[in-house]
C-alpha cells in the first residue's frame, strides 16, 4: 500500500455523467426526489483527513474534485511532538553528555530522562544543561537537552579527564546548578568521581532510583543496595529513567567565558592497535561476519585483517566447517554488540538477526536483494562478495598509501 | 635497600567471592599485586602491601602467599574511615607509586579512595589500568583498559596513582605455607569515624525492575504493526551490481564511524 491520493477513476467517471443515478450526490448539487422534493442524502459522506483520521466532509471538497482517499488513507510519519520550552531558568540540572562516535549513548539518554524528571517535579522553571566536549553527528532535540554547553577546542580532544574536570568546575562555579548527574560507565564515570572530590561532594555512586529525598544506589560488588540522601553528584547506572519521548527540547546553545585548563599531568599517546582476534566477541566493535555466500574464504580472513575487524559467521559457516564455532553470531551463539558489522553473504535468519539487535550500523554484502538482512542493513551492497570484498581491500590499500606519501 | 630503589605501594582489601560470598582476596587488588610483582628485576622494585581494617581478617593471608615479605595494616573498624589512616600513613612513607583496584568487593564500593588519595597526596592519577609498560627518567608508561578490548597507552611522570582493572593479568596462586609463614604488622593510627555513612541504610540488593517495551504508538493498526513486524532499518541505501561504488560508500561509512585504524602506526600489543 502507498501512502499517495489516488483520484478514484470509477468516481471521476460518475462526476462526468449526468445520468448516473449517483451523479447529484457525488457532484454536491442538492437532488430532487420523485415528488420533485430537495433530498438530502442522510447517510455520512466519510472522507480521510491528512493524518489518517476519518472526517465528515461537509463542505463536500472532496467529491468536487473527484478524488476519493478511500482505499489508502493512513499515514504513517510521526506527527511533530510539541516542543518543551524552558523560557528563563531559575535553576540547571547539568548532565554530561556522553558520547560514543558522535552519538548520544543509551546510557546517557536514560540519565537525561531522569534529568527531565527531576527537572518538571519542581516548581521554578528549571533547564536541563548538558555539557559536551566534542561534536554531534546526529541532532539531539528529542534526547531531553534544554540548554547545550558545547565545548571544542585542542585541550579537550581525547582523553583529557583533567581537562573535562576543570571545564565542569568552571560550569559548577558560573551556574551552580541544583546537581550533576553522569552515567556510571566509562570515562563520564572517572569524570563523575574526579568532579564530585574536586567540587569537595561525596558522589553517590551507582544510583538507579531517585525518590522525593533519598535515592537508592547498588554497591560496587552488586550485592547491597543503599539507601542514602541525595548528593549533588550522582552517577546513575543503565536504565535508571526512561528516556524522554514525549517533547522535542530546544538544543538552546549557551557559551560561557571559561579560561583554558593548565597543563595536564596525563599525556594520552592514542590507543593501541589490539589484535582483534583476541578481543572477545561479544565485545568487539567492529566485526565482519560471513555467511553462505562466501566462496572464497582466504580472501574473507585477509579483508577481515586489513580492516582490523573481528570475523564473525553465521550458524551455515559454521557448521560446513569453515569458521570455529566460537564465532558464530546469532541466538544460539554470541550476541555480538558491535558499532559496525558487516554481514558479507549473510541472508539473515531470525535468530542471526536476534544475534545483532543491538548493532548500531549494519552493511550487508548479497546477492539476493530480497533477503532479511537488506532490509536490516543500513547500506546494502548486491553483487558478488568476492568482487566487492576485492574493490574494498583495494580502496583502502591505496588510501593507506596515499595517506602515507601525505604524512611524509 | 638500594638508593634509588623503586618504592610501590599496593593498597589491599578483602573481596567477597560473587557466588558463593566467601571472603578471599580482593581480585582487582590481587591484579594490583601482581603487577607490581612483574616488574623487571632492573627497577629493583621494592613492592609493600597495605591494608586499612581489622588485621584479623584470614583473606588477608592471601597476598602473603602471594610472595610479599609482609603486610601492613592500619587497624580500624568497618564503619570507619580509610581516608583518615591511609593519608597521614602513605604522606609519611611516601612511595613512588600507589596501586589500588579499581573498587572494593565489600561495602560501598564506591571507587573513591584513588581519587581521594590522588587529590590529598596532589599525585596524578590514572584508571583502570590493565600493564605497567615501563618505567624510566622519571616517567611511567601504562596500558589503560577500555571496554570492547580496546587499549590506550597513557604517560604519566612519577609519584602516581593508578587504579588496576580486572583486565591486567591474571593474579598468580597462592602459595600457602609463604601465607602461612609471612607476617602482618599491625599499626594503631588515630581513626575517626565515616559520618555520612551514618545515615545509610543497607539492604541486600532487590532485583532491578526489567524496563517493558515501551510502544508510544496512537492507533491500534500502529501499535499492531509494532508487535508484529520485523527489526528493520529504517532508510537502507542500496546499491546494486556497481562493485567499485559499494566499496566505495563501504569505505566511507566504515572512515565515518572511526573504525578503520590501520593508518596509525602504533605498535601491537
Amino acid at each position: 500500500m502507498s501512502d499517495l491520493n489516488r483520484r478514484d477513476p470509477r468516481l471521476a467517471w460518475i462526476l462526468r455523467n449526468r445520468l448516473h443515478p449517483r451523479h447529484g450526490e457525488l457532484s454536491g448539487q442538492p437532488t430532487r426526489g420523485p415528488t420533485g422534493l430537495l433530498r438530502k442524502n442522510p447517510r455520512p459522506q466519510w472522507q480521510y483527513g491528512p493524518s489518517g483520521v476519518r472526517r465528515l466532509d461537509r463542505l463536500q471538497r472532496g467529491a468536487a474534485a473527484g478524488v476519493s482517499r478511500l482505499s489508502v488513507n493512513k499515514r504513517h510519519e510521526q506527527p511533530a511532538l510539541p516542543v518543551h520550552r524552558v523560557g528563563e531558568p531559575q535553576a540547571y540540572i547539568a548532565v554530561w553528555l556522553q558520547t560514543s562516535g558522535g552519538r548520544l549513548t543509551p546510557h546517557c539518554k536514560d540519565v537525561l530522562g531522569q534529568a527531565q524528571q527531576l527537572a518538571v517535579a519542581r516548581e521554578e522553571p528549571t533547564a536541563v544543561l548538558g555539557v559536551l566536549c566534542g561534536e554531534l553527528k546526529d541532532p539531539v532535540d528529542g534526547a531531553g537537552i534544554d540548554r547545550l554547553l558545547q565545548v571544542n577546542g585542542e585541550a579537550y580532544d581525547g582523553y583529557q579527564p583533567e581537562a573535562w574536570t576543570t571545564l565542569c568546575t568552571q560550569v559548577d562555579a558560573a551556574l551552580q546548578p541544583l546537581c550533576w548527574l553522569l552515567p556510571d560507565s566509562g570515562t563520564s564515570a572517572e569524570l563523575g568521581r574526579r568532579l564530585g572530590v574536586n567540587l569537595g561532594e561525596r558522589p553517590a555512586t551507582g544510583v538507579w532510583k531517585i525518590d522525593a529525598d533519598t535515592v537508592l544506589a547498588r554497591n560496587g560488588a552488586g550485592n547491597l543496595d543503599i539507601s542514602r540522601p541525595r548528593s549533588r553528584v550522582m552517577l546513575l547506572l543503565e536504565e535508571c529513567a526512561l528516556p524522554c519521548g514525549e517533547f522535542r527540547y530546544e538544543v538552546r546553545p549557551m557559551t560561557l567565558t571559561l579560561t583554558a585548563p593548565t597543563g595536564t599531568r596525563l599525556e594520552d599517546l592514542g590507543p593501541v592497535a589490539v589484535d582483534p582476534a583476541e578481543i572477545p566477541l561479544a565485545e568487539a566493535e567492529f566485526i565482519l561476519a560471513a555467511g553462505n555466500g562466501v566462496r572464497d574464504w582466504p580472501q574473507f580472513h585477509r579483508a577481515a585483517s586489513v580492516l582490523g575487524a573481528s570475523e564473525g559467521a553465521s550458524r551455515v559457516a559454521v557448521d560446513d566447517g569453515f569458521m570455529p564455532r566460537n564465532r558464530q553470531v546469532g541466538a544460539t551463539g554470541t550476541w555480538v554488540s558491535a558499532r559496525v558489522y558487516i554481514a558479507v553473504g549473510i541472508s539473515g535468519a531470525v535468530q542471526h538477526l536476534q544475534g545483532i539487535s543491538k548493532c548500531e550500523q549494519v552493511i550487508a554484502i548479497n546477492r539476493d536483494a530480497d533477503c532479511d538482512m537488506v532490509k536490516r542493513a543500513n547500506l546494502t551492497a548486491i553483487g558478488d562478495s568476492g568482487d566487492i570484498l576485492a574493490a574494498l581491500l583495494q580502496l583502502v590499500a591505496t588510501r593507506a598509501t596515499r595517506e602515507v606519501s601525505d604524512a611524509a | 635497600m638500594l638508593p634509588d630503589a623503586l618504592n610501590i605501594a599496593v593498597l589491599v582489601s578483602q573481596g567477597r567471592h560473587p557466588v558463593s560470598g566467601r571472603a578471599r582476596r580482593a581480585h582487582q587488588d590481587a591484579c594490583a599485586l601482581e603487577l607490581a610483582l612483574c616488574l623487571p628485576q632492573a627497577l629493583a622494585t621494592n613492592v609493600r602491601a597495605i591494608h586499612a581494617g581489622d588485621p584479623g581478617q584470614e583473606a588477608l593471608r592471601d597476598y602473603l602467599g602471594m610472595g610479599i615479605d609482609g603486610l601492613t595494616v592500619l587497624s580500624q573498624t568497618a564503619e570507619d574511615d580509610a581516608l583518615a589512616v591511609l593519608h597521614p600513613y602513605l604522606a609519611e612513607q611516601r612511595p613512588d607509586v600507589l596501586l589500588t583496584g579499581v573498587r572494593a568487593e565489600c561495602g560501598e564500593g564506591s571507587g573513591l579512595l584513588p581519587y581521594l588519595l590522588a587529590d590529598r597526596l596532589d599525585w596524578p592519577l590514572v584508571t583502570g589500568i590493565a600493564a605497567i609498560e615501563r618505567i624510566e627518567n622519571g616517567a611511567a608508561s601504562l596500558l589503560q583498559a577500555l571496554p570492547r578490548g580496546q587499549r590506550r597507552r597513557v604517560r604519566v611522570s612519577l609519584p602516581f596513582v593508578a587504579s588496576v582493572e580486572s583486565a591486567a593479568a591474571e593474579p598468580r596462586q597462592v602459595a600457602f605455607a609463604r601465607a602461612r609463614r609471612g607476617r602482618i604488622t599491625g599499626l594503631t593510627p588515630a581513626t575517626e569515624i565515616d559520618q555520612a555513612r551514618t545515615e545509610w541504610t543497607l539492604s541486600a540488593a532487590r532485583p532491578r525492575p526489567k524496563r517493558l517495551k515501551v510502544t508510544t504508538a496512537r492507533t491500534a493498526a500502529d501499535r499492531l504493526r509494532q508487535a508484529t513486524a520485523k527489526a528493520q532499518g529504517s532508510t537502507g541505501q542500496i546499491i546494486r551490481d556497481d562493485p567499485q561504488a559499494a566499496a566505495k560508500a563501504i569505505y566511507e561509512l566504515l572512515v565515518e564511524e572511526g573504525v578503520l585504524r590501520n593508518t596509525q602506526g602504533t605498535g601491537r600489543v
